[in-house]
């Protein structure tokens, strides 16, 4: 019995305890679900809220991947988010390209600016790295206060134009097949960070995680990966702010407040980090609470999120997935143990 | 080997690290050859570990110099120590243990090619280590826990699993904090045997308590007290030598 066990081992290595994600079938089988959900949803949902739940899904993604993978909380990524709606926005008002090509403009600027902040805060780490990254973010917030010229100030950017070549008047027409236009823009982000976890870097990242000091005396420059996966990070928020700027068709002072930032940790916490899943259940449900009580007329929707996010914190400490995904696997095992021992 | 007696593969001048005033490691004068293998003992606190730390980057002198295959090594962070070919394990076992033990392996064999940064690659890449991985873990007797987590290893084992990581680094020089503490007598025993052939063509410096350990794998002998070197030797020389005799009696007391 022992002696088939060890055989056993050999053969499938490595033998992960999980089973809910880790089974070949199991994993297939959530991302079909995951995607018709995700195709059927401006049919159920309000198309720009179905938006909203798309990008911040990727959003919480990007936070995510510092945060579950990386071991870092950023607590300044609204930085990315909004920095890319404005120039997402102003490539589009003013250049009159294509959409996602604003987009991919606006990312890539979130980018660039994730390079010198990651270079200065990755020496950090804990309560420190998230204040420095709040810091920076507070800057870049106080500055597209000040450029009104360029910003609109608190008035903000007014007129994003959703062009799409001959499919202008389409997408124009209805959010619906706007949903459709930009899912793709999502889609491309979200495949990115599942390369990104489950390739060699990802490994790395995990390593750097648990044990920073060992990854180091194993060789690996563990500041230099910091702030890869910082960069690639802001890159994905970059392309969930374009989204979100070009749905609502403005850019305003909301994308680069500190809350915003909060916000999404919120909602990748709450729906559990490390999973890539968890930001998405966490964005579905924290967007379209809030959906729920703003057409109800409530004001107090920051009350209302924070105290779930409270209860459910210290309820299921590895947020709704991972306290969902650990039942799940008890379950399996003694259902198991029950069917070997009959 | 030409340079062997030329210069030695390592080698300290006036070493020394304070803590907020306190000589934790003072002054201290090492040289090892290459090829040997080199002890280190002293009593705990000595400053044996925090000299390892010197050594491999992780904390910066105070003063004095480190000379590593023939350049200035001092200052230089881990990771760049580590690509000169300088691997240690770690006194407190130190893993990740979230990830099975052939993943360990992987990691460290995957860390000189930089197979690490391809973010856009499937991590099935890591695999094209498994066969070394697997012969590593092998040669440290942990082949049939290969599949397991680390953090379920006994503690014998996690040693074990620090040594291979060592190992897999293919190290000029290869430091090991007590590599047998804790370990019962059949592992200790397989351990000096291991340590004793992977030495054929390297560099060994270990920290180790038990004098059967130290006895049968050092060429030399260096002995730290309150962080200073008491005295250097061969084992017989320095086991024989008044003011070690008169340490060890005085603290056995
Ligand atoms: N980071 C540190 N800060 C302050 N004191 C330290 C630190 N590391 C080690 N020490 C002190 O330095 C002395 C030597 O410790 P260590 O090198 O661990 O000894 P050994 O490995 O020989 O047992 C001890 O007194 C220890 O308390
Ligand atoms: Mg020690």
């Amino acid at each position: 019995m022992s002696a088939q066990l060890e055989q056993r081992v050999d053969v499938e290595l490595p033998t992960e305890p999980s089973a809910v994600g880790r089974r070949p079938v199991v994993r297939w089988a959530m991302l079909v679900v995951g995607l018709i959900v995700t195709l059927a949803l401006p049919w159920f949902v309000y198309p720009p809220v179905a938006m909203d739940i798309a990008a911040w899904a990727l959003f919480a993604i990007s936070v995510d991947l510092l945060l579950g993978y990386t071991g870092l909380l950023s607590f300044g990524h609204a930085a990315f988010w909004g920095t890319s709606a404005y120039t997402t926005g102003l490539i589009a008002i003013n250049s009159g390209l294509p959409f996602p090509v604003a987009i991919l403009g606006g990312a890539v600027v979130a980018m660039l600016l994730a390079v010198p902040i990651g270079y200065l805060s990755v020496r950090r780490t804990g309560i420190y790295f998230a204040m420095v990254t709040l810091a920076f973010a507070q800057m870049i917030y106080f500055i597209a206060n000040q450029w009104r010229s360029v910003t609109g100030g608190e008035n903000g950017l007014q007129g994003i134009p959703k062009n799409l070549g001959g499919l202008t008047d389409l997408v124009n027409s209805d959010s619906f097949y706007f949903y459709y236009a930009a899912l793709p823009i999502i889609l491309i982000g979200v495949f990115i960070a599942w390369r990104t976890v489950n390739s060699p870097f990802g490994r790395v990242l995990v390593a750097i995680r648990d044990n920073p000091a060992r990854a180091r005396a194993l060789g690996y420059d563990v500041e230099r990966y910091k702030i890869m996966a910082f960069v690639l990070s802001a890159g994905l928020a970059g392309l969930a702010g374009g989204v979100f700027a070009v749905s609502h068709g403005f850019a305003s002072l909301q994308e680069l407040i500190w809350t915003t930032s909060g916000k999404v940790v919120l909602i990748t916490v709450l729906g559990g980090i490390g999973t890539l899943w968890g930001p998405v259940l966490g964005a579905a449900l924290v967007v379209s609470l809030e959906d729920q009580l703003a057409s109800s007329g409530f004001n107090g929707t920051g009350i209302i999120t924070g105290a779930i996010f409270v209860v459910i914190v210290l309820a299921f400490r590895h947020g709704i997935w991972g306290t969902a995904r650990n039942g799940i696997n008890a379950w399996l095992r003694k259902r198991r143990q029950g069917a070997r021992s009959d | 080997m030409p340079d062997a007696r030329v210069s030695p593969l390592l080698e300290t001048s006036a070493l020394t690290k304070e803590f907020r005033g306190f000589r934790a490691v003072s002054e201290v004068d090492l040289a090892v050859e290459q090829g040997t293998v080199h002890a280190l003992v002293g009593p705990n606190g000595a400053g044996k570990t925090t000299l390892f730390n010197l050594l491999t980057g992780f904390l910066t002198p105070t003063s004095g110099t480190i000379r590593f295959d023939g350049r200035d090594i001092t200052g230089q962070q881990p990771e760049q120590i580590a690509h000169l070919g300088v691997a240690r394990s770690f006194q407190i076992t130190s893993l990740f243990d979230q990830m099975s033990v052939v993943d360990h392996v992987e990691l460290a064999l995957a860390s000189p090619t930089g197979l690490g940064y391809r973010f856009w690659r499937s991590a099935g890449q890591m695999r094209r280590f498994r066969e070394r991985a697997m012969a590593l873990l092998g040669e440290v007797g942990l082949a049939d826990r290969a599949g397991a987590y680390a953090g379920s290893l006994a503690y014998g084992q996690k040693r074990a699993l620090e040594l291979a990581l060592a190992l897999a680094l293919d190290p000029k020089l290869l430091l090991l904090d007590e590599p047998t503490a804790g370990m019962g007598l059949e592992d200790v025993d397989r351990t000096i045997a291991l340590v004793k052939k992977v030495s054929a063509g390297r560099t060994v410096v270990f920290v180790d308590h038990n004098m059967h350990v130290v006895g049968s794998l050092a060429d030399t002998v260096t002995v730290l007290q309150s962080g200073k070197v008491l005295a250097q030797g061969t084992y017989d020389q320095v086991r024989t030598d008044e003011r070690v005799v008169t340490a060890y009696l005085g603290q056995a007391g």
